[in-house]
């Protein structure tokens, strides 16, 4: 809030924040599920997709919203209600805690909480969201629901690691988990010594930055990776019971999360809301637009493999993490290490 | 009790008693998380007063494709607790990694790891690879 020279108090600056994130978190997941899953995966399939709520029918998530709104709240005779009632407010707060750390713009305005263990909070809060799909899966009383997340765990277990391991490289390179840092580190800095593109760590860590997507891809639970949710054998796996808002706050949390994820990569190996060789207030007001469109470019890569590339067999899904990511970001970090210390 | 009025209580408590930058951080994520499970609440109770509400014996059986189910929850065999096992281990040098990340690097006063805190955790990598590759020779690896 120092962007206006204005004295806001704390509180206050942080009831607005918390407010736009409020907006942004169902925001992001409508647009991400327009112009993304509704849009480019039918234009890709030669077919128009959705086109008559509102122009080119960008308000069909709206409507679908309402529509959502008025429906029955079933719950099954057998189901373990208040467990089958908590899941998709798990599955929710994880989403929103992750968007307290993401910067967008330099200060401490620019971030709700600038943590000090910013990267490795992110990582911890997404993983919460597994609890909540475990026990949704758990409480439907359905056998479909109970595989479905039983399939997430293991994949959450796996990919989990790679995710984690990738982030170190950043960290070694940049010297602190502080994201606010991480963005600075990256705008200020030089790849030896050549210093006209600061340093966005795509370039130095890229073995860090692949691993990063693909894990994110299975934390994501979006195709190769969708075994726990795959329509085709599961019905939609964990959330195969869940009927009105309560299956819709599934889907904010899917896309929610899917947007935070393409932000975090943005900021860890994008440079962030920061473009080089622009400072000053005009960048400060630019920097959540910056982000933005780092974020949908991400995203665009993200729903771009989603649409393409065909499922995972559970095994070979399980082998591709532990034989392939896992050695190879830890080979990742004893390079960044070794190129840390001696050059 | 709303977002807004909780930002209000908040900042009275941070002017009151002097909180430090570190405590105002992490009161912002605990706002976050009330504010996350107001906005369920909220747009649930909007949809309770929308929604009918007609009780039906056959809605409240689990969706099997048709036929009726036996059993509730039926049982799955979990194959990956050895996986499981694995994953305690490398979450754990996670846990580790992350500070030596931090710190080997020289910080703006000169001091950092160096060359002997890069050798500790190359040695720490290699046994933990080690034992990564005894599982994948053990056969621990494969999904049967």
């Amino acid at each position: 809030m120092n962007l206006l020279a204005v004295h806001v108090p704390w509180g206050l600056a942080l009831g607005i924040k918390t407010l736009i994130v409020l907006i942004v978190v169902p925001t992001g997941a409508l647009l991400l599920g327009y112009v993304f899953l509704l849009k480019m995966m039918s234009h890709m399939q030669s077919r128009l997709g959705p086109m008559e709520a509102g122009p080119h029918g960008s308000l069909q998530l709206v409507a679908d919203g309402l529509k959502f709104l008025q429906k029955e709240d079933v719950i099954l005779a057998e189901a373990d209600r208040p467990v089958f009632k908590l899941a998709p407010a798990v599955v929710v707060l994880s989403t929103f805690l992750i968007f307290a750390v993401i910067p967008v713009g330099p200060g401490p305005g620019g971030v709700v909480a600038n943590l000090d263990v910013g990267v490795f909070y992110a990582l911890a809060v997404s993983s919460l969201s597994v609890i909540g799909v475990l026990m949704a899966g758990w409480a439907s009383a359905n056998k479909y629901a109970l595989l479905g997340a039983l399939r997430a765990a293991a994949q959450l277990i796996a990919y989990e690691l790679p995710l984690l391991l990738a982030v170190v490289g950043v960290v070694l390179q940049a010297g602190t988990m502080n994201l606010q840092s991480i963005v600075l580190a990256q705008q200020n800095g030089a790849i030896f010594g050549w210093d006209f593109l600061g340093n966005p760590y795509i370039l130095t860590q890229f073995i860090g930055f692949a691993l990063f997507m693909v894990a994110a891809q299975a934390e994501l639970t979006q195709t190769p990776f969708d075994m726990p949710v795959a329509e085709s054998e599961l019905v939609a796996g964990y959330m195969v019971e869940y009927t009105g808002f309560r299956f819709l706050f599934f889907f904010i949390g899917e896309f929610g999360t899917a947007t935070a994820f393409a932000a975090l990569a943005a900021t860890l190996f994008l440079g962030g809301y920061a473009l080089p060789w622009f400072h000053g207030s005009a960048a400060t007001l630019l920097g959540p637009f910056v982000l933005i469109a780092k974020m949908m470019l991400v995203a665009f890569f993200i729903f771009w493999v989603r649409f393409t590339y065909p499922r995972l067999r559970e095994d070979q899904l399980q082998s591709l993490a532990w034989k392939v990511l896992i050695p190879l970001a830890l080979l990742n970090i004893v390079l960044t290490g070794v190129f840390k210390v001696i050059v | 009790m709303t977002p807004f009025q909780l930002s209000r209580w908040s900042a009275q408590l941070a002017t009151t008693t002097a909180l430090s930058h570190y405590y105002q951080s992490y009161i912002a994520v605990a706002v976050f998380g009330i504010a996350a499970c107001v906005l369920v609440a909220t747009l649930l109770g909007v949809g309770r007063m929308l929604r009918p509400d007609v009780a039906r014996g056959e809605k409240y059986i689990a969706y099997e494709s048709g036929s009726d189910p036996i059993g509730s929850w039926g049982q799955s065999n979990v194959r990956y607790y050895i996986y499981a096992l694995l994953f305690v281990i490398f979450d754990v040098e996670g846990v580790f990694i992350f500070p030596w990340a931090v710190n080997l690097g020289s910080n703006s006063n000169g001091v950092g790891l160096g060359v002997f805190g890069l050798v500790e955790m190359l040695v720490f990598v290699a046994i933990l690879a080690l034992g990564l590759v005894y599982a994948w020779r053990k056969g621990v690896l494969r999904w049967a």
